[in-house]
């Protein structure tokens, strides 16, 4: 006799469980972390202490983690829009990429000067940017009935490319012997530190702004229904008279603008100049953060927060532990698993089957 | 948003800490502890690998007086954290390992005076910021000559990685070498725009061998490309360290970047009390740059390698000698009868006789 195992959906999820879900799940992670890292032969404590402690209590670490976090909640709360109303635009990594550049070409035509003026014009510059670009998957959408994912996608490596342009081309720093790069920004079009010794910038502010706007959207506006409503029931949302194509349009438009927002201000704040690889997979791990999330605003910021500490914590294991990289990648995917698992158990029940049952 | 005011006040309470020169302990009798900061990982057995064999050289040569960390896989764009994490860890002595890390460097080391910073491959320097390069190109010359004549389709394939003044250098040398030995040799170059990605140097590899190429030789990271040619049985050149076990019947030699001497040096003198900013470009003659052995080659090759090597060794030969000719057909200028340190590291022009242009 042999049994099976059955996903059985539950009839009603209360609030205490969704909530404790996450905790749970982080728990656990920690707990199987920890035994990897006791079988290595390190001290579990310490490394508790490196990987999730320190980033959420040392000063200079925090900066760090915010510093990380904050391009990943701007494209994070634009994803939101989109996969709210399940339009797919997986190329926020390159709508980040075209912001940067945009921005960081008005830092590069205006380099050497000085003004007040310079840094806003570069955010609208990026914002822009990343709108632009992203109306394109959105238009051959609602135009021709392409699927946005593919077309997201692949404008992710034409901007890609068109960056590598720039850099080699005609931004190429004139003084640099040829390396792919552009000159190093003015001060006017770097977005200075917060508190002094740190790096932390006023993109954390706007972040913060972007998250507060996206939950009051959400949660009081139409326009906010409209867009949940159309992924949820789309039938049912176009008898409410809510107008699929605009909607299609709309979402990536805001999407593609907070994206562009990360890119000038991650270019301008941390990174300093334009270059090949300023992305680092931002705009894909937005993705995860948008859904680890579940797809709420506040959630977003909250796992960006995490995906930060962990990223950081790696790099203090590397050096103080000498733990190597690559352990980072598997806690990240443990992480992730027992979040996963963590949602799936939350909706569905494990019930053990007799086979032929 | 799960950050509180509260928060916020330790932020700037921290802050104020870093900027007074508390949160960074560092006693002068305690070990000196020298970082590394690595573009791949340890293990790509190329570029990053044999940094980290030149760190664990520091380690053996001061037992118990150094202690040595690395990070490894550190984004160029996003390295600056980084590079401050071992600042402020105490750490007296960073080698940052890769041409990007330029700018984050010198924006740490302008926050940490009394840390030493030791960046490969850059050119812009500060009081506590040195620059250190090695002559790959001596290096490639020979390889050159040694392609020049086994190669039977006079065709040799060489996968660039960027068409940064170090690589087009490199092919250069690479070219003068084999056409000094083979008139009629001819070398097509594709670019994989990347440092280590062994999926695409492979992919060049054989879109190279599919143009006709009988030898393959790379300037990227990972063995892809020597194993590529060794499944089609062709030979090809080891790049960073000694690949022969991964390719033992197909290898000729390698080119190996034997940075232990300097970083052994280098600590020496922080340890001394005798640092200072530098900028260090030295090949063969210094030990930096070394030859692997020399196999599946006949014994006349061989002794034409050999000759060449102890020839460059001694000062006699020079990649570059006069008349150089670039590919416009100008003379490029030239004093001493060779090209100097400068006018290689900023080369940006390929040399008459290679067709196709350098990628802008």
């Amino acid at each position: 006799m042999s049994f099976h195992l059955a996903l059985v959906p539950r009839r009603t999820v209360t609030p205490l469980r969704q909530f404790l879900t996450p905790v749970a799940a982080l728990l656990v992670a920690v707990l199987i972390g920890g035994a990897i890292v006791a079988l290595m032969g390190k001290s579990p404590v310490t490394a508790f202490n490196v990987f999730i402690r320190e980033p959420l209590t040392d000063p200079w670490a925090m900066q760090e983690v915010l510093l990380k976090a904050t391009p990943l909640i701007l494209i994070a709360i634009g994803l939101l829009f989109c996969f709210r109303a399940s339009r797919w635009n997986i190329g926020a990594e390159g709508q980040f990429l075209l912001g940067g550049i945009c921005g960081g070409g008005v830092a590069i035509l205006t380099h050497g000067m000085s003004g007040f003026w310079i840094l806003p014009l570069m955010l609208i510059a990026g914002a822009i940017g990343g709108l632009v670009y992203a109306s394109i998957p959105a238009l051959l959408r609602t135009r021709f009935g392409i699927s946005e994912i593919l077309t997201s996608l692949m404008l992710v490596y034409i901007a890609e490319f068109l960056l590598d342009y720039l850099v080699r081309g005609p931004w190429r720093d004139p003084k640099g012997y040829n390396f792919p790069q552009s000159v190093a920004f003015s001060d006017s079009a770097v977005l200075q530190p917060l508190f002094e010794g740190g790096r932390l910038h006023a993109g954390l502010v706007l972040a913060l702004i972007a998250v507060a706007v996206a939950f009051v959207l959400f949660r009081r506006t139409l326009f906010g229904f409209a867009v949940s409503a159309s992924g949820d029931a789309p039938r049912a949302a176009n008898f409410a008279g809510f107008n699929e194509s605009r909607i299609t349009v709309l979402v990536f438009l805001i999407s593609g603008a907070l994206a562009g927002l990360a890119g000038v201000i991650e270019v301008s704040g941390q990174v300093g100049q334009l270059r090949p690889g300023f992305g680092q997979g931002l705009g894909f791990t937005a993705i995860i953060v948008a859904f680890l999330g579940r797809l709420s605003p506040v959630g977003a910021a909250l796992s960006a927060i995490v995906i930060a500490v962990l990223l950081i914590g790696a790099e203090s294991a590397q050096v103080t532990l000498k733990l190597p990289f690559d352990l980072t990648r598997f806690f990240m995917g443990l992480l992730l698993m027992c979040v996963l698992l963590g949602e799936t158990l939350n909706r569905y029940r494990l019930e053990i089957r007799r086979d032929g049952a | 948003m799960s950050i509180s005011s509260g928060k916020f006040a330790s932020i700037t309470l921290g802050a104020f800490a870093l900027a007074l020169g508390l949160a960074s302990p560092a006693m002068a009798q305690e070990k000196l502890k020298v970082g590394f900061i690595y573009v791949g990982p340890v293990g790509d057995f190329g570029w990053s690998y044999q940094h980290d064999v030149g760190r664990k050289a520091i380690e053996a040569a001061f037992p118990g007086k150094v202690e040595t960390t690395f990070i490894e896989n550190v984004p160029e764009a996003d390295s600056e954290r980084s590079i401050e994490q071992l600042a402020r860890t105490g750490h007296k002595l960073i080698f940052t390992t890769s041409f990007g890390y330029m700018e984050p460097t010198l924006k740490v080391a302008k926050k940490y005076p009394n840390v030493m910073f030791e960046h490969a491959t850059g050119f812009k320097r500060e009081k506590n910021v040195s620059t250190y390069s090695a002559k790959f190109h001596e290096g490639r010359f020979i390889i050159g000559k040694i392609a020049g004549k086994l190669t039977k389709s006079n065709t040799i394939g060489y996968v660039g990685s960027m068409p940064i003044p170090e690589v087009v250098a490199g092919i250069n040398a690479f070219y003068l070498g084999a056409k000094s030995v083979n008139p009629d040799v001819k070398i097509k170059v594709a670019w994989a725009f990347d440092w280590f990605n062994p999926g695409k140097e492979g992919d060049a590899a054989k879109a190279l061998m599919d143009q006709g190429a009988d030898i393959i030789t790379q300037h990227t990271d990972s063995p892809a490309p020597l194993q590529q040619a060794a499944a089609r049985g062709k030979y090809a050149f080891g790049q960073a360290s000694d690949m022969s076990k991964f390719a033992e019947k197909n290898i000729l030699t390698s080119i190996i970047d034997n940075w232990a001497p300097y970083y052994v040096e280098r600590t020496r003198a922080v340890l001394e009390g005798k640092w200072q900013s530098q900028d260090v470009f030295d090949g063969l003659a210094k030990g930096k740059v070394v030859m692997g052995p020399y196999v599946n080659m006949p014994d006349d090759v061989k002794k034409l390698a050999m000759e060449t090597e102890e020839g460059i060794r001694t000062g006699k030969i020079d990649p570059f000698t006069c008349p150089i000719i670039a590919q416009d057909g100008k003379a490029v200028e030239c004093k001493d009868g060779k090209l100097n340190d400068g006018q290689i590291a900023s080369m940006n022009f390929y040399v008459q006789g290679i067709e196709g242009t350098i990628p802008k």
